[in-house]
């Protein structure tokens, strides 16, 4: 009897919180985006025509947002696996501090961060002057510029890349390497047949962990693009709090979080879901 | 010559990642750099000069010290609650078969595959309609601790999946009461996913600007300060404290370690420890 009680007194109180702060207020949102009146006297009226109306309005944004957030995902990745990598294998000693050295952008405050690339980017900097001499800042400037964004949400992300694909690698018994080796695989087959393969639930953690937050983003955008780099995020967050549109924002809202499900749930059955479900598949 | 360039492709993989590294360490030296600037205007953009004015005065701003003291409370606040029952429901997950099992997990992993707006706006729409809560550091406090509660439930989990249930077994045949075995063998060990997990949600509370940004009232935060006065230009002092919150949480973590590493040594001496300590990583495989 006691073991049959047990599980839901320990799951009570979270599980509580997360129903009632986090799916009750989807359902007010999907409520809020089907209202229609103007400012002050918003009413219920299961007003679907908010839903093609956002669409049509802000559907450069939408489909920049996935632009971006994919870009800065593929940045991320590319830029983390082999940090990652070295974290694992190479680092001997230094691992500790390397570790530390990824975690650490978290301990100063994300729009600071955000900041700082706003003066590394600025048009007089060293950086700038130096993607100007190689020809990757036309017209020597970088910042207010899509490329900006990118780069910003791909730095910002980053950790979230780094920390499950090292979690991953960690873990590989280096046996199986060394048994790779032993059958004669060069240091490239060992790689994409085993190191790869058995990374792969880290790889994709990393991927989900870094575009989700970035399609969603706005402080990116705001800080380092221009009005022609504005994110759906941007839209949502001014049509809420600056013009009080609150069933636009919240239909827009509601079209963001299922177009994330659906590209989350697809990829999942293409890569598998051993990283989210967690114990399931161990 | 040949040399070099066998090193270098021996090394490329190190390379890499060491440039990474520096990659995401350029905006803290940038930060920490401009926290010694002293700006002509009111955009602390370009560099000046050199003083050390900014970092005597760090304190001298009263709006951003009280955002500063509103920040440090919500995050120990919704740290300490989400600590606690992200790890109860961590142990459900882990040590029980049950009904709802999966839902319980569905409803953990949703909130992380949210984006933050949608987050933000469906709770400000939630608060605006049922209109009995007033926005400000409670809704706060509500929001931190919801997406909070994920993130400790993942890491804890993770700790008590690689978890040798022998150890409890053992304790069990010497005598120990279930509590006693909880105590003594089970929440030492995985201590160190709690902390770590108390560490990750304490980072998110006090860095969360999105979620707060929606549901802060007229409460500021810390980054609800920094997005307001972005617009007529942040003071010098914004790096300085961002530097200070950074060094302490250095230290901390440093702490951390330091003591993680002297409670291993001390179990280490244990002989039956010594005799357990290659078994969790097959046991993992294994089950």
């Amino acid at each position: 009897m006691r073991r049959r009680v047990a599980p839901y007194f320990l799951l009570g109180p979270g599980a509580a919180w997360l129903l009632l702060f986090f799916v009750i207020p989807l359902y007010y949102l999907g409520r809020l985006s089907l209202n229609s009146g103007v400012f002050g006297s918003y009413e219920f009226s299961w007003h679907w025509e908010n839903y093609g109306d956002a669409l049509q309005l802000y559907d450069t944004q939408f489909v920049r947002s996935f632009v971006y957030a994919g870009l800065a995902t593929l940045f991320a990745l590319l830029l983390a696996y082999p940090l990652a990598y070295t974290i694992a294998f190479k680092a001997g000693r230094w691992r500790n501090v390397l570790l530390f050295a990824v975690v650490a952008p978290f301990f100063t405050t994300y729009l600071i961060r955000t900041l700082a690339w706003e003066t590394i980017l600025s048009d007089q900097s060293p950086v700038v002057n130096v993607l100007d001499a190689v020809g990757l800042a036309p017209e020597g400037h970088v910042l207010a510029t899509g490329g900006a964004v990118i780069a910003g949400l791909t730095y910002n992300f980053l950790p979230f890349m780094v920390l499950p694909i090292y979690a991953s690698l960690e873990r590989i018994d280096v046996r199986l390497i060394e048994a790779g080796k032993d059958l004669y695989a060069s240091a490239a087959q060992t790689f994409f047949r085993v190191t790869l393969p058995l990374s792969a639930p880290g790889v994709v953690a990393g991927t989900l962990l870094t575009f989700i937050p970035a399609s969603g983003d706005y402080v990116n955008a705001q800080f380092l693009g221009s009005a022609s780099n504005q994110m759906i995020g941007n839209v949502i967050q001014s049509l809420y709090l600056k013009q009080s549109d609150y069933p636009a924002a919240a239909a827009l809202s509601f079209v963001l979080m299922a177009a994330i499900l659906i590209l989350v749930l697809v990829y999942i059955r293409f890569a598998g879901s051993e990283s989210l479900m967690g114990e399931e598949a161990v | 010559m040949d040399g070099a360039w066998r090193w270098l492709r021996e090394h490329a993989v190190q390379i890499v990642g060491v440039l990474v590294v520096l990659y995401m360490l350029i905006p803290i030296a940038v930060i920490f750099g401009f926290s010694f600037n002293d700006p002509a205007g009111r955009y602390n953009f370009t560099w000046v000069g050199f003083t050390t004015e900014h970092w005597s005065n760090a304190f001298g701003i009263p709006e951003l010290n009280e955002a500063l003291v509103t920040s440090l409370k919500l995050a120990v606040l919704a740290t300490v609650i989400s600590t606690v029952i992200g790890t109860l429901m961590a142990l459900a997950l882990v040590r029980y078969e049950f009904f709802g099992r999966r839902a319980a997990n569905f409803l953990i992993v949703i909130p992380m595959a949210t984006p933050e707006v949608v987050m933000g706006s469906a709770l400000l729409s939630f608060f605006l309609l049922i209109g009995s809560f007033s926005l400000g550091f409670q809704t706060l406090l509500i929001a931190h601790v919801m997406f909070c509660i994920s993130f400790v439930v993942v890491v804890v989990r993770s700790r008590l999946i690689g978890f040798d249930r022998n150890l409890e077994e053992a304790a069990k045949d010497l005598g120990a009461s279930p509590f006693e075995t909880f105590r003594l063998v089970t929440l030492p060990l995985i201590m160190p996913g709690i902390f770590g997990a108390a560490m990750l949600a304490f980072a998110l509370s006090i860095d969360d600007f999105v979620i707060s940004n929606f549901n802060s009232g007229t409460t500021v935060t810390f980054p609800l300060y920094i997005f307001g006065a972005a617009q007529r230009g942040i003071p010098v002092e914004v790096n300085v404290i961002a530097m200070i919150l950074f060094f302490f949480t250095c230290a901390a973590m440093g702490f951390a370690t330091w003591q993680q590493r002297r409670a291993e040594k001390l179990t280490s001496v244990r002989p039956e420890q010594e005799a357990g300590a290659g078994v969790p990583a097959g046991a993992a495989v294994a089950t």
